[in-house]
């Protein structure tokens, strides 16, 4: 029942095969049985998913009529505030931290009876690219557990290949939901920016963080995104248009005349063989499915990861600036007469890692008098240079396609002391990003060389993401076709699994 | 290449009010060489005649009728709260003895 697609799942509570009692509490014992070796949750609410689950089954025993996804249980990564639920971010400056309010994302996902299973590990404030970076304790790559399971939504995707859910939220700021899903062999979408409302989401860097969906198959991440996408007036920089027609895009599947184009710069050297063997793969299947492959260049992706860096830490320290002991959270050092400013120099020190610090300081640095232009300031530059290079690209092709990620999952451990090694990863998931346009990794097999996932990267024009739905169900098709049954079903499985 | 000191990157830690040990300094400051070098990549293309892009979207005040809508109770306000004293936020001091 857990291996089902969310897809099937939903017809199966829908004709009363199951009930969505049975199917949450299949899941919270795949979770029992394998989550301490893989560690995908945070927090595992229980009482609430089954409470959910028996509410979606009273209302459809009632003859009520329920959304799509209704009754099919889920993982939410821990940066989404959910009412009374611990939040934690990864960070032990929110240990304990029960928020008293929804994020819109959550709302979305109530209001669609979509239950609820717990909060998924990440790195801490979601600054990373293996949920090494979690105050928590890493998660480990189903496929491979001594392995990381990509980040920092390593917990959604770890818990979709683990099948301790069929459904996962994830958020991308740089790469955080498509370099989990290349490396878990699952699908993850990007939306476009104001696609999905922030509203909630607790801000790393405010004008990169989109919400989007992780599932098993490209249909079910279509259905997931129509579930949570939406204008919110609630978020200010929320698009205020229909939600694109991703679900008719991803039961279509049809890529005839298409022109899909592959980003010269986004391929080649630093991409492992069998990552480029499997991108090569994949293009002729599209060929054969009869769209049309042109390349483009975008000379500028060079900088793009250079400008992140910059971006993506200012932002973050202005957001981060929140925590800062006084209304929530962590407070250290409070004794008689302690200063304000003591107490959060103390907090803060106790309360963030590593890499958080690392990035508040750089952002502290970059946006400081006297280096604003020369940081900041050329980032921003490089940030129009990028959309130009898509806008002309997006001339000559409907989507764009590129690996997901330079190499498979490598070992824990292997890159943690190597911070600029480690931000390779998001070489060609970030111009996604830093233009605002939509993207979406789905598994295009396993690399020779080592037997690991390898991710699949579609782009698709500001609010055209139903395009890059159609492309990756035709690809998906092809694959499927070819191998006769999907990619997890490869997967080794783990001790005690269901 | 540009670098920064064990005490550019103390004054760095005080604006942003993070305690940092001798030890955690002087790494930083190794790694920022490395990273600042990567980093002023940027330069290169950021030419006078190139526009900055602060944002994807071109949004200018977003506006909404201003209609009272519930809030969340003072109890919710405060369930968070490492201190609180008469339904308010207890902070530590933040002005002088005067």
């Amino acid at each position: 029942m857990i291996r089902n697609s969310a897809s099937e799942m939903a017809s199966k509570l829908a004709n009363g095969e199951i009930t969505s009692v049975a199917l949450t509490q299949a899941h919270l014992d795949q979770i029992s049985a394998v989550d301490k070796d893989v560690h995908a949750f945070l927090h595992v609410d229980t009482q609430g998913a089954l409470a959910q689950a028996a509410a979606v089954d009273a209302k459809r025993k009632s003859g009520e009529k329920l959304s799509p996804l209704a009754g099919v249980p889920l993982a939410l990564k821990d940066v989404m505030t959910q009412k009374g639920i611990p939040t934690t971010c990864g960070s032990k400056i929110l240990e304990g931290w029960r928020p008293p309010y929804d994020s819109t994302v959550v709302a979305n996902l109530k209001k669609n009876d979509i239950v609820i299973l717990g909060k998924t590990n990440m790195d801490e404030f979601a600054m990373g690219s293996s949920t090494e970076n979690s105050a928590y304790g890493p998660t480990h790559n189903p496929w491979d557990l001594t392995r990381i399971p990509g980040g920092s939504g390593g917990g959604s995707a770890a818990s979709l290949a683990a099948f301790e859910a069929p459904l996962a939220i994830g958020t991308d700021t740089g790469g955080s939901i498509r370099q989990p899903a290349a490396v878990t062999g699952t699908v993850g979408v990007k939306p476009t920016y104001g696609g999905v409302s922030r509203y909630g989401l607790v801000a790393f860097s405010s004008s990169l963080d989109q919400a989007g969906p992780c599932a098993r198959t490209v249909l079910d991440a279509a259905l997931l995104h129509e579930a949570i996408a939406g204008h919110d007036p609630k978020d200010s920089t929320s698009i205020n248009a229909p939600v694109p027609a991703v679900v008719a895009a991803a039961k279509s599947g049809n890529v005839k005349g298409m022109k899909i184009g592959v980003v010269k710069e986004l391929n080649g050297d630093g991409y492992q063989k069998g990552v480029r063997n499997r991108f090569e793969e994949s293009l002729e299947l599209l060929a054969a499915a009869g769209a049309e492959i042109v390349e483009v260049s975008a000379p500028n992706f060079e900088y793009a990861l250079a400008a992140y860096y910059l971006i993506a830490p200012s932002e973050c320290s202005s957001n981060l600036a929140r925590f800062d002991a006084m209304r929530y959270g962590l407070r250290v050092g409070d004794n008689d007469g302690a200063s304000a400013e003591s107490v959060m120099n103390l907090t803060r020190e106790v309360g963030f890692g590593r890499e958080v610090k690392r990035r508040i300081i750089l952002g502290t640095y970059a946006l400081s008098s006297g280096y604003y232009d020369a940081y900041y300031g050329s980032a921003q530059k490089v940030r129009t240079l990028i959309t130009q290079d898509f806008n002309k690209a997006f001339e000559i092709a409907d989507v764009l396609v590129s690996p997901t990620c330079p190499t498979t999952a490598f070992k824990i451990g292997e890159k943690a002391n190597d911070p600029l090694a480690m931000y390779l990863n998001d070489i060609a998931t970030i111009p996604v990003n830093m233009a605002g346009i939509g993207g979406m990794s789905l598994p295009s097999g396993v690399a020779d060389e080592d037997g690991l996932p390898v991710g699949f990267q579609i782009m698709s024009p500001v609010m055209k993401d139903d395009r890059m739905y159609s492309v990756g169900a035709a690809l998906e098709a092809a694959l499927l076709t070819k191998w006769g049954a999907p990619l997890l079903s490869t997967i080794p499985a783990l001790a005690g699994s269901k | 290449m540009t670098s920064l000191s064990r005490d550019d990157v103390a004054k760095l830690a005080g604006l942003a009010r993070i305690e940092m040990s001798d030890e955690e300094l002087v790494a930083l400051s190794n790694e920022f060489t490395v990273i600042l070098d990567a980093v002023a990549r940027v330069q290169e293309v950021a030419s006078a005649d190139v526009a900055a892009t602060s944002h994807p979207l071109p949004l200018r005040n977003v506006f909404r009728p201003d209609v009272v809508v519930p809030s969340l109770s003072p109890a919710d306000a405060l369930s968070g709260a490492p201190a609180q004293e008469e339904q308010r936020f207890r902070v530590p001091q933040i002005l002088g003895e005067e």
